[in-house]
């Protein structure tokens, strides 16, 4: 009896001492930062984003002075040691400009794929789960949609609600569903074949209890990497409409207008035009960067290779 | 095959109604009256009575219920009658028909550049994966998706127009007109146009090859001895090419949107300046009318990238 207790003591030992020299087990955290901080250019990304998110939270103690305040006396002013970037046809100063600038470019970026990606996602999920009639309503209007070109659709859009930052945000957040409406319906159709979501029904749980509960947070990853990725081209948008003209009424500062502000005086003062653009290149190659490492991180195919 | 054409053709059909709808329903949403915009312009020259207005509806037809309106303008796009401009006092179809070649020229040019020019870029990425040549390329993709066109657009002009004085900074000429004056105008606005559907696919090709490179039937074709090129050419970019090609069409949209901003930086009087012209002034049957034959063109070339895939890849069985 105490000879079987022993063996037995000495079996458990040699199973726990194997266990501890087993490699250690990887998290799904740890897997996910090994690829997504594996290239330098996406910590460069991911800097760049945190420096522009706390430029757009502090930029009036940034600022070197108010973005719109005008100075008659000292209009399209050359960069010089007390404008930076020189100044523009009101005289205001450009490098303050383009810091509060940041604030219209993400809050605009951010809220409108926020906002893409909701309708999207509660689109896509309705018509991947119930199929039939009701995903062919939805998914028609989605390819009807993605007939238009997308800087035409937010530019009417835009137009039918008025000028301002609102109108915008709302124009391109509808102008920008289709694609997460596409990849969540695939997500959902390919979801719902599991087990486990027929294990929901057969409890009796309700549709809107499967879709939400189950088969939604199994949608995510892609989506995820789906509206970071987009984030930059929303970015690129809202600046060509601000730059078409359809944007934040002209006291604001948007780095799309102020790139057409300055077109008018390119040979002057191209700087009017040049920075502004440079700081939309800076945040759209930031976000498009992250995107890329989010992807590759979030990818199952890759998993290992990297 | 021919089913699920016929299939394709009739679903294009049902989306371009659902197309016209929301085109026609979102104009008439849109705030203020184009006829009282229109009249608005004549107010010094002229003083115009509640009658002259009313005339002006009933001419453009909008003193009927917007159902009837709308069968109004399909009836007419039907027969070919786009309608009447209400601002240039032209016929649709004759703003449509010489603003239209322009974009026509202009967007075929940049397709076929971007592709010709994309794949092959993105086929020595990955080819040459982590060698000076993929880096360079990749960076220069990643760059090229990231530029703001109208940016680089007036860039472009500082620089070459102005600057050097190279090229000619707005406008547009027909290449059937003044062949190398019509070059010497474009060659900056395609520049412009093709960066971002030129870095899409050289990015596409690139990932799509690198996920075809790593299979199996590529190591036996170099255990068989075949030459570099032909695996490249003959088994490689054969099968990568798929995802490529629904890129391609997706670009079509892509290249349209972007003429609507840089027909606007470059002064060119195609389709793209003439929507956002009629957008902004409420001109409903132009605007109506281009995003119409847009919609047009996206759809089908959207069809032919469907039916391509057969013709591509034998695997695809359309039942």
């Amino acid at each position: 009896m105490t000879k079987g207790k022993n063996k037995m003591s000495e079996i458990n030992e040699t199973f726990n001492s194997s266990i501890d020299e087993a490699p250690p087990r990887v998290t799904a955290i740890k897997r996910f930062s090994r690829v997504f901080f594996a290239r330098r250019v996406v910590i460069f990304g991911l800097v760049v984003i945190t420096i522009l998110v706390l430029t757009a939270i502090f930029a009036p103690l940034l600022a070197p002075y108010d973005p719109y305040k005008q100075n008659l006396n000292n209009i399209l002013s050359k960069p010089n040691s007390e404008h930076w970037l020189g100044t523009d046809t009101l005289g205001r100063d450009t490098m303050s400009r383009i810091i509060y600038g940041t604030r219209t470019s993400l809050l605009v970026g951010i809220v409108a794929i926020f906002i893409a990606a909701t309708i999207g996602m509660f689109l896509g999920l309705t018509a991947g789960y119930m199929g039939g009639a009701t995903n062919t309503v939805i998914m028609r209007l989605i390819d009807a949609m993605m007939t238009f070109p997308m800087i035409l659709l937010a530019l009417t859009i835009a137009a039918l609600l008025g000028v301002g930052l609102k109108s915008i945000i709302i124009a391109l957040g509808i102008s920008l569903v289709p694609p997460y409406a596409r990849v969540m319906c695939g997500q959902a159709l390919a979801i719902k074949q599991n087990d486990y979501v027929m294990a929901g029904r057969a409890m009796g749980a309700k549709s809107s209890r499967v879709m939400l509960r189950h088969v939604a947070p199994n949608c995510f990853p892609p989506l995820i990497v789906l509206m970071t990725m987009m984030i930059g081209s929303a970015i690129l948008a809202e600046a060509s409409l601000s730059f078409l003209g359809i944007g934040i009424r002209p006291p604001g500062a948007a780095w799309g207008a102020m790139v057409s502000e300055g077109y008018r005086y390119l040979l002057t003062t191209p700087v009017l035009s040049f920075a502004p653009g440079l700081a939309i290149m800076l945040v759209v190659f930031a976000f498009n960067m992250v995107g890329d490492g989010l992807r590759d991180a979030l990818d199952p195919r890759l998993r290992g290779s990297i | 095959m021919t089913t699920y054409i016929i299939r394709r053709l009739i679903q294009a059909f049902f989306v371009m109604i659902l197309a016209t709808v929301i085109i026609f329903c979102v104009m008439r949403l849109l705030p203020g009256d184009p006829i009282l915009l229109f009249v608005s312009q004549d107010e010094y020259t002229r003083t115009t009575s509640q009658e002259d207005i009313d005339a002006l509806r009933k001419k453009f037809g909008l003193d009927k219920s917007l159902p009837m309106q709308y069968f109004d303008w399909i009836g007419g796009v039907l027969k070919g009658d786009f309608g009447e401009s209400i601002f240039f006092g032209t016929t649709v179809m004759e703003e449509i028909g010489s603003a239209l070649p322009v974009t026509f020229n202009i967007g075929i040019i940049t397709f076929i550049l971007a592709n010709l020019i994309g794949i092959p870029a993105g086929v020595i990425c990955a080819v040459r994966r982590g060698k000076w040549s993929d880096t360079l390329l990749t960076v220069l993709a990643n760059l090229g998706i990231t530029v703001p066109i109208f940016w680089l657009g007036i860039l472009l002009i500082y620089f070459f127009g102005l600057y050097l004085g190279w090229l000619p900074i707005q406008g547009y000429t027909s290449p059937f007109e003044d062949f190398s004056l019509s070059v010497q105008k474009l060659i900056m606005p395609i520049i412009c146009l093709v960066l971002f559907p030129l870095a899409g696919t050289t990015r596409q090709t690139r990932s799509a090859m690198l996920e075809i490179i790593r299979q199996d039937y590529i190591r036996t074709a170099w255990a068989k001895g075949l030459t570099e090129k032909t695996i490249i050419i003959r088994h490689a970019v054969r099968n990568g090419i798929i995802p490529v090609v629904t890129l391609a069409g997706m670009g079509i949209p892509m290249i349209l949107g972007g003429q609507v901003v840089i027909e606007t930086v470059f002064n060119i009087p195609g389709m793209g300046r003439l929507a956002v012209n009629a957008l902004f002034s409420q001109d409903y049957a132009v605007t109506q009318g281009v995003v119409l034959i847009m919609s047009t063109i996206i759809v089908l070339s959207n069809l032919l990238v469907d039916i391509s895939y057969g013709w591509i890849d034998p695997r695809v069985r359309y039942d």
